[in-house]
């Protein structure tokens, strides 16, 4: 034994001092006290440090809010509550009101998860519950490579693919079967709200899909026997499942919305950009994060900067508040098992 | 039943094989290319407790599980046959096999989103049954049977999770009852409780086995020897001896059974 460690001993002078003193204490029978004391030296450092990384990005995400404040004070005094509730979008009057916005990015974001939820908690059922790991995990790596495409490359795929075949297909379909919801009247562009809600329904499906894949995962195979075992159908177990997993895949939708309410390029390539607000999907519209992307740089004036700063705070509120709920409700759905 | 001499136990042995509730012909479970179980064959009378012992790893769950198809869920194979009332299980839809063959696991397993009530209910809305009356009645019955009834009557819609270990586990009993099953199968069902909650279990057992067949897993040999009425000695896949439990704990036929029940392995 005491030869062993005499022969590593060399070698670990090599790598660090802190692994010799380690070495050689035990060796020489010095007492624990030197080497606790170091270690905890250490550990204080570490600590400290890792805590000063955390306050770092706490401090970002507060300057960036005061920052946010601070940019649109005369946007904020010149139109107060208006703002949000004001449609009108004019640089030349100086009259600014955010509503067409968030009118827009709450609109294709609801409609981005009417599309995706379904199709994501099938996927994420699919992969969990049914498919043999042989198809299970390349198609999960697929789903989660969706995630890793960039959002520019959506939105040529949206302009190329996507919105002639709206334009085409689903909106004659859609006014001809439903015309007579307001929803689907007035003439058939292409660009428009549903072209973004779709775009970023094929998105936010990889994110849904994903971490509803975990949660249901998360739940102990015991559950799904304890199902089976009293008669339980193959779907029969699944609703279990589902159930047990609601919160957390209600986290996931959350997660995907967040996402659908900040996403801007592809968005912005689709939807048609025109500050309106109308009831049928097929109209133009214009989000939040658009509306930053494309004016930002001809916001001649101080107000106008002002105006779109403004609209960035409240995306960043919007935005911070889903996330949080998300986290929450994902949290609470696997912690129960822990 | 009292057995006053081998001779009348050995009557009754050959009358329950004559007329077994369940029957397993030379079982052999894998797990993918590991053989848990080698030609297993062995009958269980109706209306008893038949324990099954042995060392960990020996196959005594893989056995349980081959009995309500339970084996493949985790990815198990095959083969032989196992006769319930003289079917072959695996022949039919493993749904109706696991209604008739119910099963209790070593670790309490309640539906944490569901309330006490619904626990023992689901398996009745499952089997298609929708009548309120019927199924309060069923659940009263039921969670009496599992002895547990006087402990949960005033919160019956409180979680499933809520409740003790013990109370969980005899939960888990009673929603097992309730779909009616004919046999209960149970995976060391005490082995995660206090000293208080598996003698309540034990107790249990022995009152089950009016209505039902049960087939127990256990580590625990003085268990064994308490609550079964038959016993099956498994060791590494091999069903080594079965017997009347009185006639295998004091007189057991093979070496290896006895050097396990005097505790010189295992």
């Amino acid at each position: 034994m005491e030869e062993e460690t005499i022969v590593e001993n060399p070698r670990s002078q090599e790598q660090t001092g802190d692994v010799v003193s380690v070495g050689s204490d035990l060796l020489s029978g010095v007492t624990d006290k030197r080497r606790v004391r170091k270690y905890n030296l250490g550990d204080l450092l570490f600590k400290n440090l890792t805590v000063l990384f955390a306050v770092v990005v706490l401090m970002l995400v507060l300057l960036m809010a005061f920052e946010m404040y601070d940019g649109s004070k005369l946007s904020f005094q010149e139109f107060g509550t208006g703002f949000v509730t004001s449609s009108s979008w004019d640089p030349v009057e100086e009259d600014y009101g955010a509503l067409p916005f968030m009118y827009g990015t709450i609109v294709s974001s609801l409609l981005a998860l009417l599309i995706a939820l379904p199709l994501s908690v099938g996927v994420a059922i699919f992969l969990s519950e049914l498919a043999p790991s042989w198809v299970e995990r390349p198609v999960s790596f697929m789903v989660e490579l969706l995630a890793g495409v960039p959002s520019i490359v959506y939105g040529l795929w949206g302009i190329f693919v996507l919105v002639p075949w709206i334009r085409k297909t689903v909106e004659p379909f859609l006014s001809d079967h439903l015309g007579f919801l307001p929803l689907f009247r007035g003439a058939p562009y292409g660009f428009g709200m549903l072209a973004a809600g779709m775009i970023l329904a094929v998105m936010i499906l990889p994110i849904i899909a994903s971490i509803s894949r975990d949660v249901l995962r998360s739940v102990p195979r015991l559950q799904r026997e304890a199902a089976l075992a009293i008669g339980a159908t193959q779907w029969e177990t699944t609703r279990i499942v589902l159930r047990d997993s609601r919160s957390g895949i209600l986290g996931a939708t959350m997660l995907g919305l967040g996402r659908a309410i900040g996403e801007t390029m592809a968005v912005t390539m689709v939807i048609g950009n025109r500050p309106e607000i109308s009831f049928s999907l097929f109209d133009p519209g214009y989000t939040m994060a658009s509306v930053i992307a494309n004016e930002f740089t001809e916001a001649t004036t101080e107000m106008y900067i002002n105006a779109l700063i403004e609209v960035a705070f409240i995306l960043f509120v919007i935005t911070i508040v889903v996330n949080m709920l998300a986290r929450l409700l994902v949290w609470s759905a696997t912690r129960k098992w822990k | 039943m009292e057995h006053d001499s081998v001779g009348v136990s050995r009557t009754q042995l050959h009358h329950a094989i004559a007329k077994p509730k369940m029957s397993a012909q030379d079982i052999n479970a894998y797990f993918g290319k590991v053989q848990a179980l080698k030609d297993v064959t062995t009958d269980i009378p109706a209306n008893r407790v038949v324990a099954i012992i042995g060392p960990s790893g020996c196959g005594k769950s893989t056995f349980l599980r081959t009995l309500n198809r339970m084996h493949e869920v985790a990815g198990g194979s095959i083969t032989g046959k196992v006769l319930l009332d003289g079917e072959d299980i695996y022949k039919s839809d493993a749904v109706l096999v696991r209604r008739r063959v119910g099963m209790v696991f070593q670790k309490p397993n309640p539906f944490p989103t569901m309330s006490i009530f619904d626990n023992v209910a689901v398996g009745l809305r499952l089997n298609g049954n929708n009548s309120r009356k019927e199924i309060a009645e069923i659940v009263e019955r039921s969670l009496r049977q599992a002895a547990l009834w006087d402990e949960v009557k005033d919160s019956l819609g409180k979680s499933g999770a809520s409740i003790s270990g013990g109370q969980q586990q005899r939960l888990c009993i009673a929603r097992t009852l309730a779909v009616n099953p004919e046999v209960v199968l149970m995976d060391e069902p005490a082995s995660a409780l206090d000293p208080i909650s598996t003698a309540k279990i034990e107790e249990l057992i022995f009152e089950l086995k009016k209505d039902y067949t049960i087939v127990i897993v256990t580590h625990n040999m003085q268990q064994a020897a308490r609550v079964s009425d038959r016993t099956a000695f498994f060791y590494l896949g091999e069903l080594i001896e079965y017997d009347e439990t009185k006639s295998m704990f004091t007189t057991p036929a093979k070496k290896q059974t006895e050097d396990y029940i005097t505790g010189r392995f295992g």
